[in-house]
């Protein structure tokens, strides 16, 4: 069994007294692609905002249980800590429309307030970019502002500005649903090749995208986690009513 | 969440602040007024003489005369204005002759009432003091007529935008479902249109009410600056603005300036109480709107 | 289908009453501007512009002090009104339901509706009537509280459009707030910000009600704060308001300076708007 980097331990969610995560307790295991699935509205997205504490911004929301990163407890630490360690791409690409591309990337140090020196600055861009597999296509104009690139590519800006921080572990909510067939594989092949270096947490809603690229498969109804495992495990043999009615189209 | 940073402190004392003047303009006002208020009660606001001589103060004459100018002069304007709204936001959507009109009535728009004064004082005043003289009345030139001439002159650009904003608001499909219907234009605005536009156009209509009210300069330049109770629509007057703007820097004796004052509370409260229906008016809209 | 050709004869009566209507006043406001610029215009050169009033009698006198005077103004004005205005409208737009921001909408409602003149009449009372005399800094804090409402409402309104999504983005960088507000959302919320400001900038350029007993207006040029100082609006309102034809003339002259000053604010305002225009 490989070891869990991230792991939560009765996490709950509530949004006032609505409590839309019931007690989940789940592994994120080191380098691998997880992937949290559901119908909509099924918690998925509330939970995975848990991990990086985002949740929390929204007035009225709270959290109980526990989240683990490398076996501390992340609610125990600075918020802005954690989120600099648990990176984060979001569904719509949203990349800020006043910074250059270059600055883009570098967002997460400027916006922190850690000053980098130009050659360093200019090493976390070229990296991150050539992670995020835009570095060939947008280094002519690294200069010019990231807005008149295609959704995809913004999308990919978006993933370096989260990999250009070094995090132990990249959320990704439904990274996809915005994009067309082409970039959406394009995203799916980045994070296969991502997956080498850092723990991926995938939400998704597209079954397909969940068998084709994940190693495990959270499988999450009316905020409750109902089944967990290997991803070829719960896709051929799930063990559990909902999942199989959902695998095969019954809802969602 | 709950702890405040040194930083959203600076914004809540900013917040604060803005209310603060607000609710300092209302005590300075008030106080301002006390000594008026307490020699003449609360018949002030519905006495009609305003006599600085005898130390004798009332401020009907100048409510009279604005209410008089402000709702004469959205009498004559509205027809204008609604008409220009529905060019701009039915009949001539887009094109070049639209959008030369809308930065036409945009420039009007934005001319200081200061020069519309002066307009009105070297071309309206002699022109009216013409039409007086054939309509044999007393050739004053000046007054209560004159001033809403200009008043309106000034609100039909206000107007005009204001409702024209509104009317495009209303939703396409509404209104392709009723020409797929067979209703013709007129049938569509009519129905369609002036319903679903019809809290917004009062919501603006309501707005340039209350500039109405409260415009100084032009009305103060043209209304003769008379404090009898105007008895016709031709004689000149005064406004509470402009009774304020004339006579202000030159009331002698606390009384008179108290009671200067206390005509801008009652001007401050009118338009405050217009602007408050405006509001009423707009959130009802958008709430039904949202529905 | 009853009386089709009644119907389409009503659509017809009804769209000329508006084509009529229109014309019938779009025709004397553009009358009006042209009168204005007409007479106005020929007064213009580089003396009127750059001279000092002369007493009634002597030709060629100019209104280089209102220029200034304005200037003064309206750099107080923003000076006292902007930076304040610009942090109560962000403290607007974020924290949308307290009840702070409750009462902070409304004030900005009230001071909006509150007519000139009495906005003269306040900063009469707060600086007037302690200083002992009229100054510019009264009128600056007359346009002041003019402008006030104008900026707080233009950037409530435009840091309410910039996205969620964004302010998360930075906040999932480990960002902290006040970095988020300053780095993130003000820099995309400032070109409707800026606009708005010089919206209120040239309309209170063009405010003649709340000088009349703050600034009150000066023969001489005057760069003293404390002192009063002249105004373009003022110098239209007093020349136009005497008997002399020369301060007449020149009242016109100072007229299309203010509306061209006016106009300038407005055409600037709209091509920052557009220009640089933040796509999300």
């Amino acid at each position: 069994m490989e070891s869990a980097i991230l792991k939560t331990e009765n996490l709950s969610a509530y949004y006032g007294n609505n409590r839309v995560v019931k007690s989940v307790t789940l592994p994120f295991y080191e380098r691998k692609i997880t992937v949290v699935m559901g119908p909509s509205g099924c918690g998925k997205s509330t939970f995975i905002r848990c991990l990086n504490r985002m949740h929390e911004l929204v007035p009225g929301a709270r959290v109980e249980g526990r989240v683990y990163l490398r076996n501390e407890d992340v609610y125990a630490m600075d918020p802005t800590i954690v989120r600099r360690k648990i990176g984060m791409v979001f569904q719509k690409p949203n990349p800020f429309p006043t910074m250059s591309i270059y600055d883009n990337v570098i967002a997460g140090y400027k916006l922190t307030g850690i000053k980098l020196k130009k050659s360093e600055a200019d090493r976390i861009v070229e990296t991150s970019l050539r992670q995020a597999a835009l570095w060939d296509e947008v280094k002519d104009f690294l200069h010019k502002r990231g807005t008149f690139l295609s959704g995809g590519q913004q999308q990919r800006l978006c993933i370096a500005r989260a990999l250009a921080m070094e995090p132990e572990v990249l959320l990704l909510d439904e990274p996809t649903s915005a994009l067309d067939p082409v970039a959406t594989a394009r995203i799916e092949e980045l994070m296969e090749e991502l997956s080498k270096t850092v723990t991926i947490v995938l939400v998704t809603h597209n079954i397909a995208q969940a068998s084709r690229i994940s190693h495990y498969t959270a499988f999450f109804y009316m905020g409750e986690l109902v089944e967990f495992g290997p991803t070829e495990r719960v896709f051929t043999v799930p063990r559990d009513r909902r999942t199989e009615e959902y695998l095969v189209g019954k809802f969602g | 969440m709950g702890r405040k940073s040194p930083f959203k402190i600076t914004l809540l004392l900013a917040a604060a602040g803005v209310t603060v003047v607000a609710l300092a303009t209302m005590l300075s006002l008030l106080w301002g007024s006390t000594p008026a208020l307490k020699a003449f009660g609360w018949k002030f606001f519905f006495q009609k003489e305003w006599n600085p001589a005898m130390d004798r103060f009332g401020a009907l004459p100048f409510l009279i005369g604005t209410l008089l100018t402000s709702f004469l002069a959205l009498l004559l304007s509205l027809p204008l204005s609604l008409s220009i709204s529905l060019l701009l936001g039915e009949y001539l959507k887009g094109g070049k002759l639209s959008s030369f009109i809308r930065s036409m009535v945009d420039l009007i728009a934005a001319v200081p009432s200061v020069i519309y004064g002066f307009w009105g004082l070297e071309v309206l005043v002699p022109a009216v003091r013409e039409m007086e003289m054939k309509m044999d009345i007393v050739p004053y030139g000046v007054g209560i007529f004159t001033a809403s001439l200009i008043l309106s002159v000034m609100i039909i650009p206000n107007t005009a935008s204001l409702a024209r904003e509104v009317i495009q608001l209303v939703p396409r499909d509404l209104k392709e479902a009723a020409y797929s219907l067979g209703a013709t234009r007129y049938e569509v605005i009519k129905k369609v249109v002036v319903p679903y536009a019809r809290s917004g156009i009062i919501a603006g209509i309501l707005l340039s009410l209350g500039r109405a009210l409260g415009e100084t300069m032009a009305v103060t330049m043209v209304i003769g600056n008379s404090s009898e109770i105007p008895k016709s629509l031709f004689s000149p007057a005064n406004t509470m603005a402009s009774v304020i703007a004339n006579e202000f820097t030159e009331a002698t004796g606390d009384l008179y300036y108290s009671s200067l004052i206390a005509v801008g509370l009652l001007l401050f409260v009118i338009t405050t109480l217009f602007g408050i229906l405006g509001r009423y008016v707009i959130k009802k809209t958008s709430i039904e709107g949202g529905k | 289908m009853k009386g089709i050709k009644l119907r389409i004869f009503k659509d017809r009566l009804f769209r000329s009453a508006v084509y009529a209507l229109s014309l019938l006043s779009l025709t004397p406001l553009f009358l009006i501007l042209l009168y204005i610029f007409k007479r106005g215009l020929r007064v213009i050169n580089w003396e009127f512009l750059t001279r000092l009033p002369r007493p009634v009698g002597v030709e060629n006198g100019g209104i280089a002090n209102a220029i200034v005077g304005t200037l003064i103004l309206v750099f107080l004005a923003s000076l006292l009104s902007i930076p304040p205005g610009i942090w109560a409208g962000i403290y607007l737009a974020e924290n949308k339901n307290s009840k702070l921001a409750e009462a902070g909408r409304t004030a900005v409602d009230v001071l909006q509706g509150t007519p000139s003149i009495v906005v003269g009449i306040i900063a009469y009372l707060w600086i007037v009537k302690p200083m002992g005399r009229f100054s510019a800094l009264a009128g600056g804090v007359a346009l002041a509280i003019m402008m006030l409402p104008v900026v707080v409402r233009s950037t409530e309104e435009v840091v309410k459009l910039i996205p969620p999504y964004l302010k998360e983005a930075a906040f999932a960088l480990g960002a902290s707030y006040p970095k988020t507000i300053l780095r993130v959302v003000l820099p995309a919320a400032l070109p409707g910000i800026v606009s708005g400001v010089l919206l209120a900038v040239s309309r209170v350029a063009g405010e003649t009600a709340p000088l009349l007993f703050t600034a009150f207006g000066n023969q001489f040029m005057n760069y003293n704060i404390l002192k009063p100082v002249n105004a373009l609006p003022l110098v239209i309102f007093n020349y136009a308001m005497s008997p002399y034809e020369e301060w007449k003339r020149l009242a016109w002259g100072a007229s299309v300076v203010l509306i061209l000053l006016v106009l300038a604010g407005n055409l600037i305002s709209r091509t920052v708007v557009k220009k640089w225009k933040v796509r999300f």
